[in-house]
């Protein structure tokens, strides 16, 4: 067991409080169909224990293994216009934006924050795929954008975790400007001499593909994850023919040059860290220096207040852990 | 022989008709039909002037579609001199979905990136429909850096589908291809201007229209996804195309009104199929003044003005 797994732990009850608590507390894997229990699930930051199957895993959970103690500012991104295009199909954009909203807890599908990995402060963006399929419209631009200020202001390089299912097609060809905007950002913090790594994650698809996705420093994917530009059912509508076997696939892609390495998650912290202070010629990192399994809640980083929202990070509380406590349904 | 989309069908029954009438005369030189044959095609003429005056969202896919509109290789042969076409990413292959090469604009020397349809079905199939592979998007890289290098003006003429679902495309990186195409508009330290001549498709067409000046053509279209594409998802009906191409917002006035693009060029009655001289004209008369508007202009200026044309989209939406 790893130190993040180690000090997840204490943190099950903060990592469902934000979201309804599933009726069922077991979830059956996708992969292996196992049932898991959803705390072991979560202290495993959803990979299945049993067969390694990575699920989704919401912004802040993943902001919560990534930066030291668990403990992150989330930075607070320009609201777009509303609705710009007045869209409506079968159901009003603005309905969906709302049920969208109501059921995340977040206001669109990107979210940024900055913390520290291992002692190094870094922003990081992490793409929400629940909401409405993590598609990229004005809201994960802006978010973009906004990162790439930070990391600029901050001179802390950036990290992405990309999941969509697509462009946010309620907002038409604004949502496709997204892919010149997001890419702008990304030269900001190039031109910073700023690290810019992608970590791909499943679906990671079309014009979020297309754009900043493929432009990190370091291409880093979750295994088994779906990458590509167009799907894979779109490719054998087009060109008549099945795919083989695990086409477009995290793996596939290494093969065939389109990213660096294949790291699961559980590993991603330590990875990032490392890349990071090799790209910033610092020095390496040294484990005494990581906090405690068991931190104190002063070894947690000062948030700052001014750019603090609803994530005032908790100290680890030692009643979450009750596992009566976590089994109710 | 005129190409009739399905809207235009009473058109081409007042078409049919005048030119049987010309058909009979011509047999029998007795006939007086000069009033008659007059009276048609005014009413003809009324009625294209109409119909085109109001075209609903999908019909201008449909004109932004059509077979006989001038593509890449027309405009080219009408408003460059010393067309010297440029093959090949160094890297795979030379993909025929994209033309670029170099050439003179009025009197300057200007670099030119542009999809080509095709005009017939050996050319199209050759072409593979306009709709390119990584190749394509790496060779424009490849052109655009040039350009950048002996600080030549960069004209791209977007009319594509969208870039090439294939599995060989995707395994080549169809994706980076297209965001490093991208990028490379966005470091251009030349110039770049863009005119949507037919159909915008998605990241195919944004990869070319990353630009210091967008225009469209009147009837063009420009959008995230085909209106089939969307109505299949949103709709889960291929069939609700045009309530899809109505709600996407995608004719050149809409995004004239987003800022997405600069300017509209008016096409001539009936479509830039009807008369591709004067459409073509028109197009490289609109070049020559955006290429005008950005005269004098230093790289650092043209960089940081396209960058902040492009982050402060959005801000104006559609009632
Ligand atoms: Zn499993």
């Amino acid at each position: 067991m790893n130190w993040i797994t180690d000090f997840v732990t204490p943190k099950v009850k903060s990592l469902f409080s934000k979201r309804e608590m599933p009726e069922n507390l077991w979830v059956k894997c996708e992969s292996c169909s196992q049932m898991l229990f959803h705390r072991e699930l979560a202290e495993n930051l959803q990979v299945c224990p049993s067969c390694g199957f990575h699920m989704a895993i919401i912004p802040r959970d993943r902001f919560r293994g990534l930066f030291d103690g668990g403990v992150f500012v989330e930075i607070d991104v320009p609201e777009p216009l509303a609705d710009p295009l007045q869209f409506r199909d079968e159901k009003r954009y603005s309905d969906r934006i709302r049920d969208a909203r109501r059921k995340t807890n977040e206001k669109d599908a990107m979210l940024v924050a900055h913390g520290q990995i291992f002692g190094l402060n870094t922003v990081a963006a992490a793409m929400d795929f629940a909401f409405m399929g993590g598609s990229m419209g004005m809201g994960v631009g802006n978010a973009l954008l906004k990162a790439a200020e930070t990391a600029v202001a901050q001179h802390a390089p950036l990290v992405v975790f990309a999941s969509a299912g697509g462009a946010r097609m309620q907002e038409g060809i604004l949502s496709l400007m997204q892919m010149p905007r997001t890419t702008i950002a990304v030269e900001m913090v190039h031109e910073q001499g700023l690290p810019f790594i992608v970590v791909l994650t499943n679906p990671t698809t079309g014009g979020v593909t297309a754009s900043f996705a493929m432009l990190g420093d370091v291409h880093i994917a979750e295994p088994d994850a779906l990458i590509c530009f167009a799907g894979p059912r779109v490719i054998e509508q087009t060109i008549r023919e099945k795919l083989p076997e695990g086409f477009q696939r995290a793996e596939y892609l290494l093969d065939h040059g389109m990213i660096d390495q294949v790291i699961p998650r559980g590993r991603q912290r330590e990875e990032l860290g490392q890349l990071l202070r090799l790209l910033l010629k610092e020095p390496p990192m040294v484990r005494a220096d990581l906090p405690a399994p068991e931190p104190e809640p002063e070894a947690a980083p000062e948030p700052e207040p001014a750019e603090a929202t609803d994530t005032q990070p908790e100290p680890p509380s030692p009643d979450a852990v009750e596992p009566e406590k976590g089994a109710q349904a | 022989m005129q190409n009739y989309l399905d809207f235009e069908k009473s058109l081409a029954e007042l078409e049919g008709k005048a030119e049987e009438l010309r058909a009979l005369a011509r047999q029998d030189p007795e006939m007086d039909i000069s009033e008659e044959a007059e009276r048609l095609d005014h009413r003809a003429s009324e009625m294209l002037r109409d119909l085109y005056a109001k075209l609903t969202p999908w019909q201008k896919c449909q004109v932004a579609r059509h077979p006989s509109r001038p593509h890449t290789l027309h405009y080219v042969e009408r408003l460059f001199n010393e067309w010297t076409p440029l093959a090949g990413d160094r890297n795979f292959a030379e993909d025929h979905a994209v033309i670029g090469g170099l050439a003179r604009f009025e009197d300057r020397p200007v670099v030119v990136i542009g999809h080509e349809k095709g005009t017939d079905t050996k050319s199209r199939i050759e072409r593979n429909f306009g709709m390119a592979r990584p190749e394509g998007y790496r060779k424009a890289v490849r052109l655009m850096q040039m350009a950048d290098r002996f600080g030549l003006p960069v004209i791209t003429l977007v009319d594509t589908p969208g870039a090439y679902p294939g599995k060989g495309a995707e395994e080549r990186g169809q994706a980076e291809a297209i965001a490093r195409s991208t990028e490379m508009c966005l470091k251009l330290g030349a110039p770049i201007v863009s005119v949507v001549i037919g159909e915008g498709g998605s990241g195919g067409a944004v990869a070319f229209a990353t630009a210091d000046r967008v225009a469209m053509l009147e009837h063009a279209v420009y959008s995230v996804i085909s209106p089939e594409g969307c109505a299949s998802i949103l709709w889960k009906n291929a069939e609700k195309m045009k309530e899809a191409a109505a709600a996407l917002r995608l004719t050149a006035q809409d995004l004239l009104q987003l800022k997405v693009i600069d300017r509209v060029i008016e096409e001539p009655v009936g479509g830039a199929q009807r008369d591709p001289k004067e459409a073509i004209s028109r197009v490289g008369r609109a070049i020559s003044d955006m290429l005008g508007g950005l005269d004098g202009m230093s790289r650092d200026d043209l960089r940081a003005a396209r960058r902040r044309k492009f982050i402060e989209m959005g801000r104006v939406g559609l009632a």
